[in-house]
């Protein structure tokens, strides 16, 4: 599906977040120039298409008490990555399953996902199960906890001009 | 923007039964109707008012980023996840060059060789480029460009395990 200009806009005026009043549609619209009906029919026509693949409470899991989050990254023979990501995304622990490419010899990794927890330990015991489970158990992997948070804000897919929206990166 | 973690975690939010239902319930569902907090008010027997007011207590607290969208990668444009091995003495300085892109939408440390984690966002293809050949011009570092190549799972929130 293209994104028209329009599209484009409404996304970026979403950036910031839906307003907190009982008609944020129409305060959205108001912004646009559209009418809080149509605000509504082109969100419900962006996530029927899949360009929205979330729409709800974003929510910021440190605050929660999830503090330990693990970002693995593993060495699958090509042949076999197609069928380990599917295994893997099946698994209810796993939030974000990626394949990206390998950058020899800095970077040996082609499959990416992420696992969050409460502490550490707690989280490494969830990584080794959702391996064992996915047969990845002997795979060449590092696994990565995040450190300090420099930045968390959406992204900006529109022009400057146009202004942000957020990626599910 | 930049956030830096304190040294010592905060204790984590406790939220109240409404918050905590809020949060188990809408995720991924927010209601595209005039008025959605109605909605999940509804859905979850409190008022909107009581609904409007634990959202913006949550949001206060942090713990909601904001009520809105997650699009698709390289559906609205292009975006990759770039990496750095930084050395430790110059970690503050070069995450702080990278944050101050606003096509940087999330900047995290990892414990790694390669230690700064940020995701990289524009209409296109050719500013992710410029970003990242930026930031290797003004540090001398070299940066991992890892576009996403083939999604699994998408960022669908997650259940929220309360204890």
């Amino acid at each position: 599906m293209a994104l028209s200009p329009d599209d484009r806009a409404l996304l970026a005026a979403l950036e910031a977040g839906l307003p907190l009043v009982p008609r944020p549609f129409a305060a959205l619209g108001e912004r646009l120039g559209l009418a809080e009906h149509a605000v509504l029919v082109r969100l419900a026509a962006l996530r029927a298409a899949g360009v929205i693949n979330r729409a709800g409470l974003i929510v910021r899991h440190r605050e929660l008490g999830y503090r330990a989050n693990a970002m693995v990254v593993l060495d699958v023979p090509d042949a076999e990555l197609e069928a380990a990501g599917r295994r893997l995304a099946r698994e209810p622990a796993v939030s974000l399953c990626y394949a990206r490419p390998r950058r020899p010899p800095l970077w040996p990794y082609n499959l990416f996902f992420m696992v969050h927890g409460p502490e550490r330990l707690a989280t490494l015991r969830a990584v080794h199960a959702v391996l064992m489970r996915a047969g990845l158990e002997s795979v060449p992997r590092a696994v990565l906890f995040s450190r300090r948070r420099f930045v968390q804000r959406a992204a900006r897919y529109a022009p400057a001009d146009a202004g942000p929206v957020e990626a599910a990166a | 923007m930049q956030e830096t973690a304190p040294t010592l975690a905060p204790a984590p939010f406790e939220p109240t039964p409404l918050e905590r239902a809020l949060l188990d319930r809408f995720q991924r569902e927010l209601p595209l109707v005039p008025r959605p907090y109605a909605a999940m008010a509804e859905a979850v027997g409190a008022s909107e008012a009581e609904v409007i007011e634990a959202l913006a207590r949550l949001q206060a607290a942090g713990v909601l980023a904001r009520v809105g969208v997650t699009v698709a990668p390289n559906r609205a444009g292009a975006s990759t996840l770039a990496a750095m091995a930084v050395p430790k003495d110059r970690l503050e300085a070069v995450a702080g060059l990278v944050s101050s892109f606003a096509e940087v939408n999330h900047n995290y440390e990892r414990e790694h060789r390669f230690n700064l984690w940020f995701v990289v966002t524009a209409a296109n293809r050719g500013p992710v480029e410029q970003v990242l050949a930026s930031i290797e011009a003004r540090t001398g570092l070299a940066v991992l460009d890892l576009p996403l190549e083939r999604p699994f799972k998408l960022d669908l929130g997650f259940p929220l395990r309360w204890r």
